[in-house]
């Protein structure tokens, strides 16, 4: 099992990497979006994996009994899951407005706030 | 648990919240600046018990380390909250007078508390998790400080400065993963304690790599700084001041903390990475400097080269070292942050920040050149000014274990840095203005003018004082130093005295 996780993971971060390379932002974030979640995987995959057995304290007693899931990494990836989804949520509305206010999804093309070529100074406002 | 140590991350949400609520009249700014001041006095307190009692932790909820969230201070925790809140009162002030009502309706100083409170986060937390959660917090709200107002540049700017930082965040959070994986624990302290009996550590090294990179992605060291100077000078000034000041440091702050505390098996790989990392961080972003036009973007390079003196202080990692690492973040926290509120007067009373556009600012406005030269000579390192001594505190410890190279390179970048700061000297003041104009501070409305000084004033004042009375802070820098070479203190405040 943790082998096959860990090939998705291998597999989710190769593609991440390809699209991430790409010039168009668009396809930036669908590389970040991958390659969060490939992390998420990672934390889920190192935390153990047992497999059918959910942390649960039976009615009476204090603690689990036998080999349980560990619910420490759950409760990471879930929390990591949260933030990355706000995040990819603002980028998303970022990379729109950038494409509304630059009219380019081109990374190469951004260059407002770069200086100007030739010694003209920076097109700061 | 001790509210000293959850009072500087609880009053800034506090302040966040109610800025927000109020956040369509002038009560909105006046909230800010008085929830900065009780940070100021929540920190000084905190400093106080720090200095005290050596090290103080606290277990949120009570749930004993190492299975709940530890908030844990030691003097260099202690000192960076104490700067933070200082940046952030000055900035709230100058605020009032900088940032617009379109933009405080739309949150600025909700935002801006948020990030103090992630800032503050970041350096009192224990746990290595939760120090993901506050680089998170920092991370969104500084997103959209940074694109507040929807300018070209802005999102231009951030467009870049997003894409990178999520890229580091990614990998930080993977490195946390893969070493919780191997340790079963996210608890600094206990990482302390269980990382050198690890078997493979060749995985460790792997794993500190992985830190290295997030964390240098966020210190913005060389080769990872481009999102810096690509996107701090399009932001309102009070936000690039408070960005130069404060959130660069936290990856210096996160890389001292792991470098000493958990990742100290095997100095002679990654702190010889280190080394070299610091001696370009310094070269490149003094010569990027060099190359610019633009009052900010300047700063903006200087700021990646400065973070190089702060990075070889840990990379040498002597006592002497350290104490100078510590000592340069506090001064350069404040004349960072300082210079950024500078240029944005200079923009108010000459009508930019381009250099080839404004002039004759020390004829017609003294007083603005006189604080001027106060954070600029003491950025380059200029004696007596507090600089000087981070510089000599740091040269000195380099030479004491014969780094002859290092030391030359941190000498020879001091000297550039000279160069740049005379560039914006003689551009910017004593040139004539190109367009005949006289920009006077009596331009600036007098209520402004006051909001807009005074804490600039203060903060130079603070430089002064670092720079006339060193050894109080060179001593109390020492002992920071001392407590992270020898991590029994802050082990036991954490763990108890059973380990």
């Amino acid at each position: 099992m943790e082998a096959l996780l860990a090939l998705a993971i291998g597999v989710l971060v190769a593609a991440a990497v390809y699209l991430m390379l790409a010039r168009n932002l668009l396809r930036f974030i669908f590389g970040l979006v991958l390659i969060s979640n490939a992390a998420n995987l990672t934390i889920f995959t190192a935390g153990r994996l047992v497999e059918g057995a959910p942390p649960l304290v039976p009615v009476g007693l204090d603690a689990p009994v036998g080999t349980v899931a560990n619910a420490l990494p759950q409760a990471l990836v879930l929390t990591a899951i949260v933030i990355g989804f706000g995040l990819f949520a603002f980028a998303l509305t970022l990379m729109f407005r950038a494409y509304t206010t630059l009219g380019t999804l081109n990374g190469d093309e951004m260059r407002v706030a770069e200086p100007r070529e030739h010694g003209e100074g920076s097109a700061m406002r | 648990m001790s509210w000293l140590l959850a009072a500087p991350i609880a009053l800034p949400f506090l302040t966040a919240v109610l800025a927000f609520l109020f956040r369509a009249g002038p009560a909105g700014r006046r909230i800010s600046v008085a929830g900065n001041a009780a940070l100021l006095a929540a920190a000084v307190a905190l400093m106080a018990e720090t200095l005290r009692e050596g090290v103080i932790a606290g277990q949120v909820g009570e749930w004993a380390a190492p299975f709940g969230i530890t908030l844990v201070a030691d003097l260099l925790s202690a000192v960076m909250v104490v700067i933070t809140a200082i940046t952030a009162l000055a900035v709230s002030v100058y605020a009032l007078a900088d940032i617009g009502e379109r933009a405080e309706r739309l949150g600025y100083h909700a935002l801006f508390n948020v990030l103090i409170a992630g800032v503050c986060g970041a350096f009192l937390t224990g746990d290595l998790f939760n120090l993901y959660v506050w680089f998170e917090v920092m991370l969104i709200s500084s997103f959209g400080l940074l694109i507040l107002g929807g300018s070209k540049a802005q999102i231009d700017g951030g467009v870049k400065y997003v894409a990178l930082n999520m890229i580091s965040t990614i990998l930080f959070l993977s490195g946390v993963g893969l070493l919780y994986g191997m340790t079963g624990t996210l608890n600094i302290a206990d990482l302390a304690r269980t990382v050198p009996e690890l078997e493979d550590q060749g995985l460790v090294t792997l794993i500190a790599m992985m830190f290295m990179i997030a964390f240098g992605v966020k210190a913005a060291v060389f080769p990872l700084f481009f999102w810096l100077p690509a996107s701090y000078h399009t932001p309102a000034f009070s936000v690039s001041a408070v960005f130069a000041g404060l959130l660069t440091k936290v990856g210096v702050y996160a890389l001292i903390r792991m470098f000493t505390l958990v990742f100290d098996g095997d100095v002679g790989f990654t702190h010889q990475i280190l080394l070299w990392v610091a001696a370009l961080t310094m070269l490149t972003g003094v010569l990027g400097a060099a190359a610019q036009n633009d009052i900010r973007r300047i700063l903006s390079f200087h700021i990646v080269s400065q973070i190089g003196y702060m990075i070889m202080g840990l990379a040498l990692l002597t006592p002497l070292a350290l104490a100078g690492a510590v000592f340069y973040l506090v001064h350069h926290i404040i004349v960072k942050a300082n210079l950024f509120l500078i240029a944005g007067v200079a923009e108010r009373v000459a009508g930019s920040t381009e250099l080839s556009r404004i002039g004759g600012l020390y004829k017609s406005a003294p007083l603005l050149a006189v604080l001027f030269l106060i954070p600029a000579f003491s950025l380059a390192g200029f004696p007596p000014l507090s600089g000087f001594w981070a510089k000599y505190v740091l040269v000195a410890a380099a030479i004491e274990i014969e780094g002859w190279v290092i030391a030359a390179v941190a000498l020879v970048v001091g000297l550039l840095t000279i160069y740049s700061m005379t560039k914006i000297w003689a551009e910017a003041f004593w040139k004539p203005h190109p367009e005949g104009l006289e920009p006077a501070l009596t331009r600036l409305p007098p209520g402004d003018r006051a909001r807009l000084l005074a804490p600039v004033a203060a903060l130079a004042g603070l430089t002064l004082v670092i720079g006339f009375f060193p050894e109080p802070f060179v001593a109390f820098a020492e002992r920071a130093a001392g407590q992270l070479l020898d991590p029994t203190a802050y082990m036991t405040a954490v763990l108890g005295a059973a380990s």
